[in-house]
């Protein structure tokens, strides 16, 4: 089995769900309390991945990050290298493509928080940060893990976004999914069964944990 | 000068009609100001904007020298900075905190002593002791909504909003309640707007009540005064007077009025002149009633001779319909009632003290 290409997918799906951790959180938050009209744009185009071939997605960033765009270039001026091809163009990517996996359920939490609790503490003193860390955040810890769990799984199997902006360099860019292909041309259907079996395995898993989340979380309230 | 709580604001809705809002309250002493009106009235949203948490469009609010709210120069002071306790009709205790941790939830940044002492006066003043470790699932209505107040009231605020308190709670947890709340209240000092849709806690409570309906305000002053000389006709149907009928004067001897009610006559006290419409209200308990169409001398001016078209119990009372003319509302004792044997048919006369025949002019 090729462990050098699950570790890269380990760590792309970990550091990309950490990212949309800190990033998606605050996001989710403000979508979930906003008022603001225009609203119903930004939520479309957070679920907007979930929609669009991969290929679509993969081809858009690959543009954005590519030496020719701004972002590109200014990355290479910083670091000396490109951003396309390389482990960082591909977390950005995944960050986008698994963008819905754990906003939409950070969101979806953060809107059953009963919205007088959160004007409760605003009353009593407490500033909207505080507000956010302790009883928002609290009150929606089975749709926070939710959204960590279901971005890991999703970013761990994706394919073609990585296909597109990663390209298939071992060890950088080869994630297990795309080994699994590799493997499938190459007749190897050994390989590819017991790399599909980890997949299979940490899926069902993932979906188990969230289910079981989903019925015992929250406080009744 | 005593300082003062000035409202005077506005706010719009997409749906429904405008907010208007008019308050003057002293702040140096404790009192108790009612909203009181019927649901939908716009009370809550009143509430809210004293609050912070809605943002009226016109207007200003003022505490004491401090500006909270002015639309001319878009001032809005954020609920944080006004130093208030707000009570929610269903007490937003956090679920996932202790009593003791929702208790000191605001005053976290005070020392530990401080902190400790707060907590176990409140605790002590509330009736809390022992439920501190307990999870708000695990407390009974009652319970809940000291919790709620202790849980405003350990930040010492400089006013206190209080949105239905005693609303969501059984009928005996309500009536003692009822009776703690003003002392507590008093005890502490804090100046306190309510909303209610209750008369009897708009009336047992309340040292100012303002009367609001359709999103304004229609009268304002001591609960006694407002509840028996309602300024209108809505408002009567507001603070619950039974009877109201419209009428004419066609007499006046002495400052003593004769109205007339389709067929029937009453005398009132007015200052109501000759000819002119008004609106008459009598209150269902201040009408006896006696048996037979022959009334025997009595003080009471007013005898109108009429049959029983109703009998309504509620609890220990009876509300009786008749029809003398117009229909009448009286309230009796289930008692009385079982005694002179009222039933459907049966021929009564009303007895009502002129006094207690009050008259709203009519545009």
């Amino acid at each position: 089995m090729d462990f050098e290409a699950i570790w890269v997918s380990v760590e792309l799906a970990a550091i990309t769900t950490l990212v949309l951790f800190v990033l998606g959180l605050p996001f989710a938050y403000w979508l979930s309390v906003t008022r603001w009209r225009l609203k119903f744009l930004l939520e479309s185009l957070v679920v907007l991945p979930m929609i669009l071939p991969p290929t679509v997605l993969g081809f858009y960033v690959l543009v954005a990050i590519g030496p020719m765009s701004p972002l590109g270039r200014v990355y290479e001026h910083m670091t000396g290298h490109g951003l396309a091809f390389s482990f960082q163009g591909l977390l950005l990517a995944s960050i986008f493509y698994s963008m819905p996996f754990a906003v939409r359920p950070f969101a979806a939490a953060f809107a059953n928080v009963d919205r007088r609790l959160i004007e409760a503490s605003w009353c009593l003193g407490v500033s909207r940060i505080r507000t956010f860390l302790q009883i928002a955040c609290p009150l929606s810890w089975a749709g926070i893990v939710t959204g960590l769990v279901l971005s890991f799984a999703h970013t761990l199997g994706e394919f073609g976004v990585v296909l597109m902006v990663g390209g298939n360099i071992p060890g950088v860019t080869r994630t297990i999914s795309i080994a699994i292909y590799d493997e499938v041309q190459a007749v190897n259907y050994r390989g590819a069964a017991m790399a599909s079996l980890v997949l299979l395995a940490s899926s069902f898993i993932a979906l188990s944990v969230t289910h079981l989340l989903n019925r015992k979380g929250g406080y009744g309230a | 000068m005593e300082p003062e709580l000035v409202a005077e604001f506005e706010k719009n809705f997409p749906d429904g009609p405008p907010i208007k809002v008019r308050l003057h309250r002293p702040l140096g002493r404790f009192s108790l100001t009612v909203l009181f009106g019927p649901s939908g009235a716009g009370k809550t949203t009143a509430l809210r904007c004293l609050a912070g948490l809605d943002r009226p469009q016109r207007g200003y609010i003022r505490f004491g020298d401090e500006i909270w709210f002015d639309a001319s120069c878009g001032i809005q002071v954020e609920p944080q900075r006004r130093q208030i306790g707000y009570l929610f009709q269903d007490y937003a205790l956090f679920p996932h905190l202790t009593v003791e941790r929702n208790i000191a939830y605001g005053i976290r940044r005070l020392g530990d002593a401080e902190r400790r002492k707060r907590i176990a006066e409140l605790t002590d003043l509330l009736g809390l002791a022992g439920l501190e470790g307990r999870y708000p699932g695990q407390l009974s209505g009652g319970q809940q909504q000291r919790v709620a107040l202790a849980r405003a009231l350990v930040c010492r605020p400089r006013l206190l909003l209080l949105d239905e308190p005693l609303c969501a709670l059984d009928q005996p947890t309500r009536e003692q309640l009822r009776r703690d709340l003003r002392r507590w209240l008093t005890k502490l000092g804090i100046p306190a707007v309510m909303v209610t849709h209750d008369r009897v806690e708009a009336l047992g409570l309340g040292d100012h009540v303002i009367v609001m309906d359709h999103g304004c305000v229609r009268q304002c002053g001591p609960p006694q005064d407002v509840f028996a000389a309602p300024v209108d006709p809505a408002v009567a149907r507001i603070v619950g007077v039974d009877n109201i009928e419209g009428g004419k004067v066609i007499r006046k001897v002495n400052g003593l009025a004769t109205i007339q009610i389709g067929s029937s006559e009453l005398l009132a006290l007015s200052e109501a002149c000759v000819g002119s419409r008004v609106c008459v209200c009598i209150r269902a308990e201040d009408v006896m009633l006696e048996r037979g169409a022959v009334a025997r001398q009595s003080s009471a001016r007013n005898h109108l001779v009429g049959r029983i078209r109703s009998l309504d119990r509620e609890g220990p009372i009876v509300r009786v319909g008749i029809d003398c003319g117009f229909l009448l509302k009286a309230l009796v004792t289930h008692q009385a009632c079982e005694d002179m044997g009222l039933c459907d048919g049966m021929d009564v006369t009303a007895l009502i003290k002129a006094p207690a025949v009050r008259l709203i002019a009519r545009e």
